[in-house]
């Protein structure tokens, strides 16, 4: 094995997607543009362009046919990539559930954007967590390094376990904004990564066979079961990868929830992507003044990781579940989720939703102060003064 | 009626799976057009004439179905089990061979 040397760019969270690809030796890319998602797809295009990516690229009409057309590409046995946001991942829908129910194993990588109207193109997580029921396996970036080794990742989990995997990142906290990307060399990256080998390949014309073929009541149940079984495998796949990426690359993503200081804590916070970020860093401050708190930064929400939350809810009071997203109706969908995993077990910890960040409303580290001295309350009190708690609420 | 697709009609099985293992991974090729004959949902029927036919195949490559085949004679052929008298291939014909008739029943 090569040594190695990680190669330094200053990139946005797009550019870090628009390098991952071509890094993983991506053959098709179908997309339609849309903000925020956009200059991942025309930094492909430049690839192209330049004859740095062998990728062949599909101009479509619509997302919907960008999904389809990713669908097509990898049925033939091809790599395939999309990226989309909001709206069009919503448009997406019914294809998504297309490439998870035939096994394929598409990456998309989805610029969290909220859903209109209001018309908007900040961030918010509701656009991917709609699609939690898909099939799809869900990693969501807390930064840009994070897109980049996500994509590289997704790929090898996704080829593994026949099942497509979405690549969450923060539209214009990470899409558009510019920091330092460790890149890894071509020629480790195809190590890692090596060419495809699909699980039925419709270009092989020595045993040609039908796609999407008619499942009646007496077949359907148990390809249904089989996409289950996957995702539960998948657990497994995630850890195996993301460790075989750490002591390639030494980033490690074994976690599928990244924790910290969670041992001695009375709290944690925990939520997923880019607002993450800002969360460790109140952290580390509050730590200082004396508060015993942790973070819980949820990496993957599709296959979710049960065994590791029911693990953190044994050794604290509390956890705060941050939510960039709401389920009209009931509450945070991360907390929903939370709150289930918890339920048949006998560790459960005081359990709070603040619904903060929709549409891209700033979302600070005093913010978080302020959530942890209102949970401090909560749990010297011992009950809920509300379930969930709309922070940024105008009062 | 049809030569060709009667035999591999005959030595065909239609897969059925007694455990859950037994599936293929991704839902393919399960067989399921070998009991479920898309053929009786047609009114009208193509008719062939073979001394018309310039052996061009258009009507081959553009039967949806696909239910046209080439015999072994070169001529083409019409699978009547799986034909939904689209009538494709009557229109796409340059020389008119394939006529489109009510089907009697």
């Amino acid at each position: 094995m090569a040594e190695y040397k990680p190669i330094r760019k200053v990139v946005s969270g797009n550019y870090a997607a628009a390098y991952a690809v071509k890094h993983a030796r991506v053959q098709v890319v179908a997309a339609y543009p849309i903000t925020p998602q956009t200059s991942i797809i025309e930094k492909i295009a430049e690839f192209i362009a330049n004859g740095e990516a062998d990728i062949q690229y599909v101009p479509v009409e619509s997302e919907h046919s960008a999904m389809a057309a990713s669908i097509g590409a990898s049925a033939a046995g091809a790599r395939a990539f999309t990226a989309t946001s909001a709206q069009g991942l919503a448009l997406m829908h019914e294809m998504l559930h297309w490439a998870s129910g035939a096994r394929l194993p598409v990456v998309m990588v989805d610029v969290n954007r909220a859903m209109a109207p209001p018309w908007s193109v900040w961030d918010d997580q509701t656009d991917s967590l709609s699609q939690r029921d898909t099939g799809w396996m869900q990693f969501y970036a807390e930064n840009n390094q994070e897109v980049y080794d996500g994509v590289l990742m997704a790929f090898k989990i996704a080829e593994t376990v026949n099942l497509p995997a979405m690549v969450i990142e923060s539209a214009f906290i990470l899409s558009h904004t510019y920091d330092v990307v460790e890149m890894i060399p071509q020629e480790l990256v195809d190590e890692f990564l090596p060419p495809r080998k699909p699980l039925y390949d419709l270009a092989d014309f020595s045993q040609p066979f039908s796609v999407g073929a008619l499942g009646g009541p007496n077949d359907y149940y148990e390809f249904r079961y089989k996409i289950a079984k996957a995702m539960e495998d998948a657990v497994k796949v995630i850890k195996d990868v993301g460790k075989e990426f750490g002591e390639r690359f030494g980033r490690d993503y074994s976690e599928m929830i990244e924790k910290g200081y969670v041992d001695d804590a009375d709290f944690v916070f925990m939520g997923m992507g880019s607002l993450m970020g800002t969360v460790k860093e109140a952290v580390e401050l509050l730590r200082k003044e004396g508060y015993k708190v942790g973070y819980a930064k949820v990496r993957w929400f599709r296959p979710f990781p049960k065994e590791e939350l029911r693990e953190i809810a044994e050794s604290v009071k509390g956890i705060a579940v941050l939510d960039r997203n709401y389920s009209f109706g009931q509450e945070g969908i991360l907390f929903n989720e939370s709150k289930g995993v918890l339920y048949n077990t006998d560790a459960r910890p005081i359990i709070k939703n603040y619904i903060v960040g929709l549409g891209g409303r700033d979302f600070t580290v005093p913010d978080v102060k302020a959530i942890a001295e209102n949970m401090k309350k909560v749990i010297e009190a011992g009950k809920l003064d509300r379930e969930v708690e709309w922070y940024h609420l105008k009062r | 009626m049809n030569t060709l697709f009667g035999e591999k009609k005959a030595q065909a099985e239609k897969l059925t799976f007694t455990s859950v293992e037994q599936y293929p991974e991704a839902p393919v090729s399960l067989g399921t057009t070998l009991s479920n004959f898309t053929g009786d949902w047609r009114t009208f029927i193509p008719v062939v004439d073979d001394n018309k036919c310039v052996k061009c195949y258009i009507c081959w490559k553009f039967c949806p179905e696909p239910a046209i085949y080439i015999r072994e004679d070169g001529y083409v052929g019409i699978d009547y089990d799986y034909c939904k008298g689209c009538g494709i291939c009557a229109n796409e014909c340059p020389t008119n061979a394939i006529t489109m008739e009510k089907e009697e029943k």
